[in-house]
């Protein structure tokens, strides 16, 4: 090590620094906070229905086989498009059905392809479920993913 | 062991391998239902198998840096223990707390963010158990000697427990329990939990090289210096594509792409250490971890962190095969080597013999090592496939991972390897025998 820098220089280097960056770090997530509340989320649509649904997702687990948003398992597919995949776009309505149906008719059983655990959802936990993955697709996620295909 | 209270340790590192064990079995599991995904899929669902996979991880970990500092707190210090009943205790409430939590989630009872699935109360406990840790850990060092091994670990544990606050916050908007959520995850990992690793590597280079304790210390500031600089804002490639603002882009690619610098800052520190140190320590195997931590660390969380961390780069791969890959060579370089590096240090003096299987435990190390770096690279090529095939052409995932298949067959070959290694590294460790083959007379080893 450097015969210029003393222990003690470099003792205060590191708490000073360490405390400026720490400072920087929180006054920025401070304001991305704020930007996520009041710009790329549509908060004013995160609906009571969106808030159970989130509760929903967390119940089962999803996470440990999905991703969303690309944070998670990488077991099954990304689902913070998948209903844009379903083709929310076009027929939001379609799309919810088209989710429900999925989550009723799992597991499939067949050999050698991967399992989903029926959650045993009632139809209101559906529709909340639905309601939150369609929320969650409206992000503004700087444009990712790259493909529909998530 | 030159004081009483260090004894704390053997039990500690005794549960976290009884954890580590635990943890590297569900993973053979989690790689086999990635080759025959109908293996268990109704009794042991994959998202049940890896929430004990990564939870077992994360707390023997723990349990391995409370060890850690239980054990080398009072040689520092100079002084025992402030209470070596409370550190018991402490590990009893994490015993306890972390086998509920395990068949709790046997029985689906769990929370639902990755890695905090613990139930609010044990969460509660883990607050306690840790409160106990460093009030009897600070209690010890305000009463002792001072050094700054003992004020950089203080300040990672202080950390660790800070930071694990925001698991308590649950916010209903999924941006902002993302960002929080890394609160808790980066800045352990890639902040606070590098501030133990550092110390502890400090302290084993002093102990093991004999090179002057002013030395080590300057190149613990620096370390550590190098970790936060880079890993705080370095928490700014999480928040590329979670609905946070684009200047994260810039500020996490920048930042980030220096987190090596604290990572090769460690492989310098470990090599210059051994070269320079006058001391011939009789135990090599615990010389061997600690170099092969440091290096390991450097590829697994440097190489393999910046080879996906500049924004346009994640773009496409983020959350493929990629990451899978970084997370395994990155937990396994830095983390778990540093503990293994602790255990085989420690374990000799608290059982009050000379260094025992060394053979058996270093072959332990080249068993992981290789299984664990051959895990990665199988999972890195899955991975480049994975980003082309679904992010740049656009298939659908299940058919892109029905291409994959290959290399998860190999990534379990790999797993397999890295059991029996782990295998055999508790059984080293924790069923000495007479030494077979006597350590080697300094004085008459041929000078490289």
């Amino acid at each position: 090590m450097s015969e210029g820098l003393t222990k003690s220089q470099a003792r205060n280097i590191f708490f000073g620094g360490s405390l400026f960056f720490f400072v920087v770090f929180a006054a920025l997530t401070g304001h991305s906070h704020y930007y996520a509340v009041s710009k790329s989320t549509n908060a004013q649509n995160l609906t009571d229905a969106v808030v159970r649904g989130k509760r929903i997702w967390e119940k089962h687990a999803c996470i440990n086989c999905h991703t969303i948003l690309g944070e998670g398992a990488y077991y099954a597919p990304e689902l913070g498009n998948v209903f844009v995949r379903y083709g929310g776009k076009d027929d939001p309505a379609g799309a919810k059905e088209a989710i429900k149906a999925w989550m009723t008719s799992q597991p499939s059983g067949i050999p050698g392809r991967r399992q989903m655990p029926n959650f045993q959802l009632t139809d209101p936990e559906l529709n909340d479920l639905a309601d939150f993955l369609e929320w969650v697709s409206k992000i503004n996620t700087q444009g990712w993913p790259p493909k529909d295909s998530g | 062991m030159k004081y009483q209270s260090q004894k704390v340790a053997l039990a500690y590192f005794a549960c976290a391998m009884i954890l580590f064990a635990a943890q590297v079995t569900f993973g053979l599991v989690l790689g086999y239902i990635y080759v025959a995904p109908n293996f268990l899929s109704e009794l042991l669902p994959f998202n049940i198998a890896r929430m004990i996979h990564t939870n077992a991880l994360v707390v023997w970990l723990l349990l391995g840096f409370f060890g850690a500092s239980y054990y080398l707190i009072p040689e520092e210090t100079e002084r025992e223990l402030h209470s070596p009943k409370l550190a018991y205790i402490q590990l009893v409430l994490l015993m306890v707390g972390a086998s509920a939590a395990v068949i709790g989630y046997l029985f689906r009872i769990h929370e639902g963010r990755e890695f905090l699935e613990q139930p609010l109360w044990v969460k509660l406990g883990i607050v306690v158990a840790a409160l106990i840790f460093l009030y009897n850990v600070t209690m010890t060092v305000l009463q002792g000697r001072k050094t700054v091994i003992t004020n950089v670990l203080l300040l990672g544990l202080w950390g660790i427990a800070l930071f694990f606050l925001f698991s308590l916050y649950n916010p209903a908007n999924l941006t902002v329990d993302k960002m929080y959520w890394w609160y808790v995850v980066h800045i352990w990992v890639e902040g606070v939990w590098e501030l133990v690793m550092a110390s502890v590597l400090a302290f084993m280079m002093l102990k093991l090289t004999g090179v002057d304790r002013e030395v080590v210390e300057k190149w613990l500031y620096v370390i550590v210096a190098l970790a936060l600089f880079t890993g705080l804002l370095g928490t700014g490639h999480h928040y590329y594509w979670i609905g946070t603002p684009g200047y994260w882009q810039w500020i996490g690619s920048i930042f980030s792409a220096l987190e090596i610098l604290p990572f090769f800052a460690m492989v310098m520190f470990t090599f210059v250490m051994v070269w320079k140190g006058r001391r011939e320590h009789p135990n090599k195997a615990a010389l061997l971890w600690a170099l092969g931590c440091s290096v390991l660390a450097f590829f697994g969380a440097g190489v393999w962190g910046f080879m996906h961390t500049l924004a346009p780069m994640n773009y496409y791969t983020h959350g493929t095969q990629v990451t899978a890959a970084h997370g395994h060579l990155a937990f396994f370089g830095a983390y778990v080597s540093m503990n293994l590096a602790i255990i085989t240090y420690a374990m000799p003096y608290l059982l009050g013999r000379r260094p025992y299987n060394q053979v058996l435990n270093m072959a332990s190390f080249w068993l992981m090592a290789s299984g664990m770096s051959f895990m990665t690279f199988t999972l890195t090529f899955a991975g480049v496939v994975q980003t082309h095939l679904q992010r740049v052409l656009g298939q659908g995932f299940m058919d892109v991972q029905d291409q994959l298949s290959l290399f998860y067959w190999m990534r379990l070959g790999s797993g397999v390897v890295v059991v029996l290694g782990a295998l055999l590294f508790i059984y080293a460790t924790f069923v000495p025998r007479r030494e077979v083959i006597e350590t080697v007379n300094p004085a008459a080893a041929p000078a490289e």
